[in-house]
């Protein structure tokens, strides 16, 4: 190590915090264009909440691994308390909604059960006697765990969350080393349940999501316009885009929501293919250096730990970079870290966070010690 | 239930596990990173020209301006529908949000009557998509600009500052320019042209304006300006200038045409004028008329009503479509076909009030008898036993065969989207259409100009002027370089001469239009009254009780006599007898050969009646609209259906006096008949009082 820096600042996991940064300011500039050249309302509170969500992902890097298995499970079952509380008022105020308002701030449970589930089950099994993993009394715990909270986020109802829930949770097990028949099994299942869900399940206007994606152009202006608007916008930027501040289809209100779901198009289109790709290699270092710092752990906990909040993340990127290039139906999920909202940079920050801890814990504990 | 994995699990194997699981989600993850990224290639790169246009296109929207329609000139280049600059205010219904408070936004705004804005919200229901309605034409700028400022809470409401037809002489030209108005959502499927859906675009609706749109369009501009998706206007790109339509020039005289509509005054009928010996038509003038100004914005419903209530037809072009027994406007006609057949204009019969043909008595209208009567007598005294006893010698076939050489019954070739040509009725004619045969009295309703004869002011115009010319003179509308004259009709000029004299004398010598002698030294007007009865005798007497019951009054004329320059038509509808006409005719010849004489004979009737006929037109729309408030009928959808109504309506009109055509007429006394009293003095045509 260069001694002029002092030991803490070197220490810290600059390989995934520079890629960070850089993806922070970065939309921090295209939510600055967004708003029409102007840092309020979206750029300045973007800058802001990630400030304020890095200090709490310092302080969660700090926890001992001790504490943190003791308040997964209390954890889980706060959460689960806070999405019931949100169906109650719902239910009394006479319409769903998603949110808790608590004085001043909005919280949206249902994000915070995306790393908390991951959480939850890394301790479910990690405490889980090893012969039993390959036995039911693996499967059926863990996907209560997982179904209780989707069946509770679906009602909302919100598709994105639940399988975005669905999908940490099963990345989980599979990583528990659960046998992989099971996953072909589900994953069979799940291709049958679809076009059930599709009929059965789903609202009307998801439905139209769905269909419109098989086919945009069968309703160009009506549901169809958010991928068009979206693909017309990333297309018409070319190499290099039509440069700062410059981008017609945000700035003329043709791309729906700039600044949130499709604030990668907005970005694309000022930056062209060469802005994407600095965002494509940005979220691929952060997510390498998510599963290195999984596969360093030194134990099973914090392994599953690890590589679920990175699956989490790249959830997110993976739906939302497909839906705003047309590969995937509209569903509402932001792009982390660029996106403007507090509750996705909150989820994403609580990821991130857990990473760092783990991370610490690594360096903590030598290489190859196996608890 | 897993016997591998029961026997195999262990730390170590859970560990194998993991570490190939997770490198099998880290490349499904690099995996799905590549498949972005080419697809994002795919995009920005493959795609991006299709992207770049559609992004243009969505960017720059390109707004029509339009074209400035060309002039329509009278013939000495007085403009008879100009443009003016104007701001106005349009609706797209389809990007309007919330309809009543836009519409009740706009009435605080700018006023509105409630009337207006009823019929506004006719017009919104029955508008399809972009089609815009007119709110607004004429505003001043202070309105003008309280609604473009508060343009981002009225959605869809559009400001623009453009030009409006504007026709300085109004009702003086209704009939014959047409008016403008927005396209009709059946326009526009006939012409798939964006033009016609433009804000502030009119096409000719009526008239001239309709039968030469494509020439006084003009060729659009255009602004390219950048905007949001939900249209608003967010800079200006670059514009192209329109170009203004071609001017239309024509032989109407604009200041004869406006004074001879004005002095049909308070009466139903029509003027028209002729050039001579060029044919050009001066004047067509057709009253009462609509303002095609107050037209522009499509027709109101409380005017609708008011000109649909209104027995005088005021939608009707006479001149062209009113269809009138010409009376004994036919005589010289007739007479002529007698010289033709070799009759001496010096052979005599007595008049004795009456003429026995087969067991029946047919009377002349003056029933104590004209004693001797040679042509020129009969002529100018207008002696009915005259023309019924020589027509028995001669026959109807020389007389219909010289109606139609002098032009009656014929369809002239003019701009005109439709003309009713009347009948010259023969025994041809009546076998096919009514299946009987010619009877001695259709002979004497014929001389008299009765029974089935039907011809339009149009055509007694031409009569006269072929009469008084001599020559096969077609008339024109438009004007056009110099005109080879007209080739000599059929007459020998000995009977033309002959003729021109005994018309003189019904005005100038013991005729039966003395009053109509020009108040001009040395010209001399000639011409012909006529008297047209449209019901039966027991019906009416023709001169009072119900309008629709009058006699029609007319005259055809020309000045001077000796060497005709103009020549005319003027036929009042129930206007009681040729009383009626011919006081217009002398003002209006007199007009043409001393304009302030016959201004200020004009300007003295004008006080009596109340003004102006434009004046007199907007306060009977005020008290009618006072009178009958919001609560009238919309008129309906389609201008095209009113003018067709209006059209039917006329056809069956115009049927009305064969129903008198199966018997004999009996002549009334004809005021205009008498010698009459020199001195002209004030008409009371309101009240179609004989003189």
């Amino acid at each position: 190590m260069n001694p002029i820096i002092p030991e803490p600042i070197a220490r810290q996991p600059w390989q995934m915090l520079i890629p960070l940064f850089m993806l922070v300011t970065f939309g921090a500039a295209v939510l600055y264009s967004a708003a029409g050249g102007s840092m309020e309302p979206f750029a300045a509170s973007h800058l802001v909440r990630f400030a304020i969500f890095l200090v709490m992902a310092s302080i969660i890097a700090m926890c001992p691994r001790e504490l943190v298995k003791l308040l997964a499970y209390p954890a889980y079952i706060g959460v689960l308390l806070l999405l019931l509380a949100v169906e109650a008022i719902g239910a009394i105020g006479g319409g769903s909604q998603r949110w808790l308002s608590l004085g001043p701030l909005v919280l949206q449970p249902s994000e915070l059960m995306k790393p908390v589930i991951v959480l939850a089950l890394a301790r479910f099994f990690d405490a889980l006697p090893i012969g039993m993993i390959p036995t039911w009394r693996s499967l059926v715990p863990a996907a209560g765990m997982i179904g209780i909270p989707m069946a509770m986020v679906l009602v909302q109802p919100d598709l994105g969350t639940a399988l975005a829930i669905g999908f940490g949770g099963a990345v989980v097990m599979l990583l528990a080393g659960l046998p992989m028949r099971w996953f072909l099994t589900g994953g069979a299942l799940a291709l049958i349940a679809a076009p059930l869900a599709y009929f059965f399940a789903l609202q009307d206007y998801q439905q139209r999501r769905v269909t419109t994606f098989l086919d945009p152009e069968s309703d160009p202006l009506g549901a169809g316009y958010h991928i068009t608007q979206s693909k017309i916008a990333i297309g018409s930027g070319g190499l290099f885009g039509k440069g700062f501040n410059n981008g017609s289809q945000s700035h003329l209100n043709y791309l729906p929501e700039p600044h949130t779901d499709f604030v990668f198009a907005t970005m694309a289109e000022e930056w062209g293919l060469a802005g994407g790709l600095f965002v494509l290699l940005a979220f691929a270092l952060i997510l390498r250096w998510g599963m290195q710092v999984a596969r360093r752990a030194p134990d099973r906990f914090s392994r599953l730990l690890a590589a679920g909040m990175t699956t989490t993340i790249f959830f997110y990127v993976a739906i939302n970079l497909l839906m705003v290039m047309g590969l995937a139906p509209v569903v509402g999920i932001p792009l982390p870290f660029m996106s403007h909202g507090g509750s996705s940079m909150m989820t994403n920050m609580i990821c991130i966070g857990t990473l760092m801890m783990v991370s610490r814990w690594n360096r903590l504990a030598p290489r190859g010690r196996i608890s | 239930m897993n016997k591998r994995g029961q026997q195999f699990v262990s730390i170590a194997r859970l560990k194998n596990a993991f570490d190939r699981r997770s490198l099998f989600i880290g490349t499904l993850q690099g995996g799905i990173g590549l498949l972005l990224a080419g697809r994002m290639a795919y995009l920005s790169i493959a795609e991006n020209e299709k992207y770049r246009t559609e992004s243009e296109s969505n960017r720059v929207n390109l707004t029509l301006i339009p074209p400035r329609r060309g002039w329509i000139l009278d013939r000495n280049g007085a403009p008879l529908a100009s443009n003016r600059a104007d701001f106005r205010v349009d609706i797209i219904p389809e990007r309007m949000a919330d309809r009543d408070a836009t519409l009740s936004e706009l009435g605080s705004l700018l006023d509105l009557e409630p009337a207006r804005i009823t019929d506004l919200r006719h017009k919104l229901e029955s508008a399809r998509g972009f089609q815009p309605v007119e709110v607004a034409a004429g505003l001043s700028y202070e309105k003008f600009a309280a609604v473009s400022v508060r343009l981002p809470d009225l959605q869809g409401v559009v400001t623009q500052r453009g030009f409006s037809r504007f026709y300085p002489t109004g009702p003086a030209v209704g009939h014959l320019i047409g008016y403008v108005g927005p396209a009709s959502a059946e326009d526009y499927e006939k012409e798939r042209n964006p033009l016609l859906i433009t804000p502030g675009f009119k096409i000719g609706k009526d008239g001239l304006e309709r039968q030469f749109e494509q020439t006084v369009r003009g060729t659009p501009g255009a602004r390219r300006v950048e905007v949001t998706a939900s249209g608003r206007i967010v800079r200006d790109l670059d514009t192209r200038d329109d170009v203004q339509g071609k001017p239309i020039q024509l032989t109407i005289d604009g200041p004869l045409q406006d004074y001879a509509a004005r002095r049909i005054g308070l009466e139903s009928g029509s003027v028209v004028v002729i050039d001579c010996r060029s044919g050009e038509l001066m004047c067509m003038a057709s009253m009462p008329s609509f303002d095609p100004n107050s037209f522009s914005d499509g027709i109101g419903a409380v005017e609708y009503n008011m000109l649909r209530d209104d027995e005088r037809v005021p939608l009707r072009n006479k001149v062209l479509k009113g269809l009138y027994p010409p009376g004994s406007t036919v005589k010289p006609m007739v007479a002529m076909s007698f010289l033709r057949e070799g009759l001496s204009p010096d052979a005599t019969t007595v008049c004795t009030g009456g003429l026995r043909v087969g067991n029946r008595v047919f009377h002349c209208w003056k029933r104590g008898g004209h004693g001797q009567v040679d042509m020129a007598k009969g002529i100018y005294q207008s002696c009915d036993v005259y023309f019924y006893h020589f027509a028995q010698q001669i026959g109807i076939d020389p007389i219909a065969a010289m109606a139609r050489r002098v032009g009656l019954g014929q369809k002239f070739d003019l701009p005109v989207a439709s003309q009713f040509y009347g009948t010259v009725p023969d025994p041809a004619w009546k076998l096919e259409k009514y299946g009987r045969e010619w009877q001695a009295f259709d002979t004497v309703n014929s001389t008299i100009g009765q029974g089935y004869m039907l011809f339009n002011p149009l055509q007694l115009a031409v009569y006269a002027a072929r009469i008084a010319s001599g020559r096969h003179l077609e008339p024109h509308l438009v004007k056009t370089g110099a005109r080879q004259p007209f080739a000599p009709a059929d007459f020998s000029s000995e009977h033309v001469a002959f003729v021109r004299q005994a018309m003189s004398d019904v005005v100038n010598g013991p005729g039966t239009a003395g009053r109509a002698r020009l108040p001009i030294p040395d010209v001399l007007m000639a011409g012909k009254t006529g008297t047209a009865q449209v019901v039966s005798l027991n019906k009416s007497d023709g001169k009072s009780g119900p309008w629709k019951y009058r006699d029609h009054g007319l005259f055809i004329f020309f000045a001077p006599f000796d060497n005709p320059r103009y020549a005319g038509a003027v036929v009042i509808e129930h206007g009681g007898g040729s009383g009626a006409a011919y006081p217009i005719a002398r003002d209006v010849m007199t007009y043409m050969f001393d304009p302030q004489k016959g201004m200020d004979a004009l300007r003295a009737l004008e006080a009596q009646w109340g003004g102006t006929a434009r004046e007199r037109l907007s306060r009977k729309y005020a008290a009618y609209a006072a009178q009958a408030g919001a609560d009238v009928k919309p008129p309906p959808r389609r201008e095209e259906e009113i003018f067709d109504q209006v059209e039917a309506e006329a056809r069956v009109d115009a049927a009305q006096p064969e129903q008198i055509a199966d018997t004999p007429i009996i002549p009334r006394a004809d005021p205009g008949g008498e010698t009459a009293p020199p001195a002209p003095d004030a008409p009371e045509p309101a009240e179609g009082a004989g003189r």
